[in-house]
């Protein structure tokens, strides 16, 4: 990739998407060839909103690459609480990584660092920003399950300030995919998001009704509707009940359907649909580590 | 007698001896312009502004006339953003002495505050705020946050 920093989904090109996704399909095949090959390398992590998957697996990834990690820890135990500035933190950082992830609660927080470092810099989430490396494995589990081109996919749940929804939306305009969203119009994808669809020529088709598409779908796509997005609980029960999924929900839906979700879920997705075949967001969240793999080498190895 | 109420009826502004004539801001923006430049008469400028005068080139302009006063590369770069038919005639001794029409940038820096209360932009960080100019409107380079109205409300303090 000719890329030192992965800062937002929009600057992957299809080619750049295949290259990453070509060289995790090598890493999951053969993991022992790439075992070792970073002893020596560490990779810094600086999250400062809480993460499971994505630092977990970041971590994982480096490791089984045969490099470190060095963690900033949680911003209660750090300078950041004596005020030091983002700019500052990443530049002292930048000292002792070969590498950065970033996730930050300011949208655009990863662009300003990496204005700030010579070293790789990843983007890992900022706020209702952008998240690309999800969105890689997203497109890694939907490529191994549905394939990427002549694709129908459903995005459903929170559009707004759903993240990940918005980098992959803007990545899949690379390919021959027809994009749904569903969602309440309150949680509609923000102008923003519209706009760079359009850009990209792709056809913003908005449901409130996951009837509306579901027969047609091949990928269903789902994320959580948060509470606090709404004035009252009773709000939110009526309207986040639309949206979840169960068995019966999927009789409509082809036999063929792929479910994913980035996790993590609270009951958008009943339980009974994980043992169905179109349950795929165990599969999706263990895909983060070959596809992290990947993407470091390629940030590390144009790097070196 | 005819005559010089013709005059009168025309100059409605009077000229100025060295300084900058904003001509073509669309009516009703002129004050915006003055809170680009940042005038507000306090240090004792002499200003002119004349608002809603009729028009050829747009039904209803608006002029200002600044004394003593030449504008920089950025500060007509905004301006082009509330008044993108405006002209800019730079005035020496009385004369016109060069006449610019405003171009409009592809990129604002350090001039516009982004209005996301969640942008990186929007805190103590060292960063300076750049936005992209679009057909219609700006965008926020770090938070992708799109402005089409109102623009000179984002202008810096």
């Amino acid at each position: 990739m000719r890329h030192d920093h992965l800062i937002t989904s929009k600057q992957l090109s299809r080619a750049d998407i295949e290259t990453v996704l070509d060289r995790a399909a090598e890493i999951d095949a053969d993991p022992e060839a790439v075992a070792g090959k970073y002893a020596g390398t560490l990779l810094g992590l600086l999250f400062f909103e809480p993460s499971t998957r994505t630092k977990m697996s970041f971590e994982t990834a480096m490791k089984r690459l045969g490099g470190d990690v060095v963690d900033m820890g949680s911003i209660e135990s750090s300078s950041v609480k004596k005020g030091e500035t983002l700019a500052d933190t990443v530049r002292v950082i930048e000292g002792y990584a070969d590498a950065l992830v970033l996730r930050h609660p300011r949208q655009g927080a990863p662009k300003m660092a990496s204005e700030y470092v010579d070293v790789p810099l990843v983007n890992a989430g900022d706020g209702a920003g952008h998240h690309p490396t999800q969105t890689l494995l997203d497109l890694y589990t939907i490529r191994e399950n549905a394939g990427l081109d002549d694709l129908t996919i459903g995005i459903m749940g929170d559009l707004k300030y759903g993240r990940t929804v918005h980098s992959l939306a803007y990545a899949l305009t690379n390919f021959d995919a027809q994009q749904h969203f569903v969602s309440p119009e309150s949680l509609q994808l923000p102008r923003e998001v519209v706009y760079d669809l359009h850009q990209e020529g792709a056809t913003v088709r908005e449901h409130d009704d996951l009837d509306d598409v579901l027969s047609t779908l091949d990928v269903l796509y789902v994320t959580r509707i948060q509470r606090e997005r709404f004035p009252d609980e009773d709000e939110y029960q009526k309207v986040a009940g639309q949206y979840q999924i169960d068995l019966e929900t999927l009789e409509a839906a082809s036999d063929d359907l792929t479910v994913m979700h980035p996790l993590p879920r609270v009951d958008e997705i009943a339980p009974d649909v994980d043992e169905t075949d179109s349950a795929s967001y165990f599969e999706q969240a263990h895909n983060g580590v070959p596809v992290r793999m990947a993407l470091l080498d390629l940030l590390l190895g144009d790097s070196a | 007698m005819s005559d010089s109420n013709a005059n009168d009826h025309k100059l409605r502004v009077s000229k100025i001896r060295d300084g900058t004539v904003i001509d073509h801001i669309r009516g009703g923006q002129a004050l915006n312009v003055l809170a680009i430049l940042g005038i507000d008469g306090s240090r004792g400028e002499e200003v002119s502004v004349g608002m809603n005068v009729p028009s050829d080139r747009l039904a209803r302009k608006d002029i200002v006339k600044v004394e003593g006063r030449e504008l920089s590369q950025d500060e007509v770069d905004v301006l082009s953003l509330i008044a993108p038919d405006a002209t800019i005639n730079i005035v020496r001794d009385y004369e016109v002495e060069a006449k610019h029409r405003v171009e409009r940038p592809d990129v604002v820096e350090g001039v516009l505050e982004c209005p996301n209360a969640d942008c990186i932009t929007a805190t103590d960080e060292p960063v300076t705020s750049r936005f992209e100019v679009l057909e219609d409107g700006v965008r926020c380079d770090y938070c992708g946050t799109i402005v089409r109205e109102n623009i000179a409300d984002l202008i810096r303090e």
